[in-house]
């Protein structure tokens, strides 16, 4: 009981200081403004194709949030630890009754809630700009567009997790940076470059057709990405994306693999918080 | 009486490093501990490990029969850390409340405790914009919350103008009272003199004296120093007479162990080539530096 106290307040005060900071309503400009840019770009465009506007919207939303989103969690999360370490902030909550994995989970809760409000309110503004003037929105458009949010929600938990490992990792704030720009670009830009730099030397053999499906789903980014390609048929979808038409696994089965990230990332926060010493 | 803290053959270690070597000490219920050593002398170390912050390569530490770090420990200690920092983006009022929930506490008690360190004019200003000794004394508002049972003060009252430094003690004393034991880190002997009821000094990470001040300046048996200042051209013969050693041409200083003194002052007086004398006793910086150059030279 005491315990909730304890995460609840923490979190509440993260939240504050986010907002102090200028991060929460940094970060919900960001997405509204290029959700908003995207959904008139389709509305635009909607009468050369079949698709309705809100489906087109969410499925190039899908490839900017790819980007977009785990910058977003990143440059939110990178310094939660490695911050407190360098201020030394840490030592004075480490010396009451809060443990340390209250606090990673209470931290994990807080810049959920600044990434999550940010994505809610971007994909809102854009989906109210495209629904309202008729003929915007349909069922079929009104449920890709759920799932794009759904999914982004926990595209952002895992790199928010992620960048609170980094950071409890890190101790220092100018290596945690480091160490979230590179896994950004490893995983966010790298590695689909690797990989079909490899399916083009590897041609059609094995690779092609048994290895390579699940290395891209691997990739939380990709993972969230094909999610929601997959779901919607009427999207153009090419490249890397072209596995969209063939998964390995039902589509469902790709949430789980978010999951996996998401409680693995949590899981090592908690273990590399636990060694730091204030 | 059972020890509020405890620790013994205490050794800790930064890597190859050794901060503590072999350390036993003990505090009860309502007892003031004054730490006192050089810097690097390992007092910060001491605070950390008690916290739980740094695991000891040897020896035990036991918080009212707690293990450091653990529930029963997290709730009986407080500490205010030697650079007290706090986010400078939230204002004081926000702060204390949330230390006051994490220690279990109604929020409510953040107003009374800043008005009690004198901070409730500026509870509503980001702390970024305060000064240092205001800093100072949220940390020890922070280290006041609820009834801690043992207070963890790393150099509490550096950064304290005169006024605040004798506040400080007055809520040191108060929370003794109530029955809390008080350990704290300082550099001041005079300040700790007649505030604290024992001094422990650590030199090179050995505790090299614990005992009450007075207790400490009679078993060092330190001298009084006395110089005596001869007329002209007679230093010499005056030194040939009370001994002692040679200061400059006129000047001979002669040392004896401070109950003897007035003796050795009343012989000097009535010598004739005898123009000043001055007597100086031992202070406390002697008795500190006796004890901590002791476990210097046992290195
Ligand atoms: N994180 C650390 N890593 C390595 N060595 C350390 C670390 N912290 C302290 N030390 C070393 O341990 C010794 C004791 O340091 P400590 O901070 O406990 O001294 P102190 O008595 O508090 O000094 P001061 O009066 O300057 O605050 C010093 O030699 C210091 O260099
Ligand atoms: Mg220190």
């Amino acid at each position: 009981m005491s315990a909730v106290v304890r995460i609840a307040a923490t979190t509440l005060q993260e939240i504050r200081i986010a907002r102090r900071n200028r991060w929460a309503i940094l970060a919900t400009l960001l997405l509204t403004a290029f959700s908003l840019s995207l959904a008139l770009f389709a509305a635009g465009q909607s009468g050369q194709v079949k698709a309705d506007t809100l489906t087109l919207t969410a499925a190039s939303l899908a490839t900017l949030s790819v980007y977009l989103i785990p910058l977003i969690a990143l440059l939110i999360s990178y310094d939660a630890f490695s911050g407190e370490m360098e201020r030394g902030t840490l030592a004075l909550a480490l010396a009451t009754p809060l443990t340390r994995s209250e606090l990673c989970l209470a931290k994990f809760l807080a810049q959920i809630a600044v990434v999550g409000g940010a994505i809610l309110v971007g994909y809102g503004v854009a989906a109210l700009a495209v629904a309202l003037p008729a003929r915007g929105a349909t069922a079929a458009g009104l449920a890709a567009w759920m799932r794009l949010t759904a999914t982004s929600l926990l595209l952002g938990a895992v790199f928010v997790s992620l960048g609170i490992f980094i950071s409890a990792l890190a101790r220092r704030t100018g290596t945690s940076a480091a160490l979230a720009v590179g896994l950004w670009l490893l995983l966010v830009v790298l590695y689909d470059i690797a990989l079909l730099g490899a399916l083009v030397a590897g041609g059609d053999g094995l690779f092609a057709t048994r290895i390579f499906p699940w290395l891209v789903l691997a990739n939380p980014a990709d993972a969230f990405r094909l999610f929601n390609l997959v779901l919607l048929d009427s999207a153009p979808v090419a490249g890397l994306d072209g596995l969209a038409r063939n998964l390995p696994v039902p589509p469902t089965a790709v949430l789980a693999i978010l999951i996996g990230w998401l409680l693995a990332a949590v899981a090592g926060g908690i273990a590399a918080a636990r060694r730091l010493k204030p | 009486m059972t020890a509020m803290l405890e620790t013994r053959a205490l050794t800790v270690r930064y890597g190859r490093h050794t901060a503590i070597t072999g350390v036993d000490l003990a505090v009860v219920n309502g007892e003031r501990l004054a730490l006192l050593g050089h810097n690097g002398a390992g007092k910060s170390t001491l605070f950390k490990a008690v916290l739980g912050f740094i695991t000891p390569a040897s020896g035990t530490i036991s918080i009212a029969g707690h293990a450091p770090g653990d529930r029963g420990a997290r709730c009986a200690v407080s500490y205010l850390p030697e650079n007290v920092a706090f986010h400078g983006a939230l204002t004081g009022r926000e702060i204390l409340r949330h230390f006051a929930r994490l220690r279990g506490e109604r929020a409510t008690v953040a107003d009374p405790l800043l008005e009690k360190v004198g901070l409730a004019h500026a509870a509503e200003r980001a702390v970024g914009t305060w000064s240092k000794g205001m800093r100072q004394r949220l940390g020890l508002a922070q280290a006041l919350i609820g009834a801690p049972q043992l207070l963890l003060l790393d150099e509490p009252t550096s950064g304290l103008d005169p006024v605040s430094r004798r506040d400080f003690y007055a809520l040191v004393d108060e929370v003794a009272a109530r029955g809390a034991a008080v350990v704290l880190s300082s550099h001041g002997l005079e300040e700790v003199q007649n505030r604290t009821d024992r001094v422990a000094i650590l030199s090179n990470g050995r505790l090299v004296a614990d005992g009450a001040l007075a207790a400490l300046a009679a078993e060092a048996a330190l001298q009084a120093q006395i110089r005596v200042t001869a007329r002209q051209g007679e230093a010499d013969a005056l030194q040939g007479r009370i001994g002692g050693r040679r200061c400059n041409g006129i000047a001979v200083e002669v040392s004896c162990p401070v109950p003897d003194k007035f003796e050795l002052v009343r012989r000097l007086a009535s010598d004739e080539a005898v123009r000043d004398i001055d007597v100086r006793l031992p202070t406390l910086d002697d008795v500190y530096r006796h004890f901590s150059e002791r476990g210097r030279t046992e290195e």
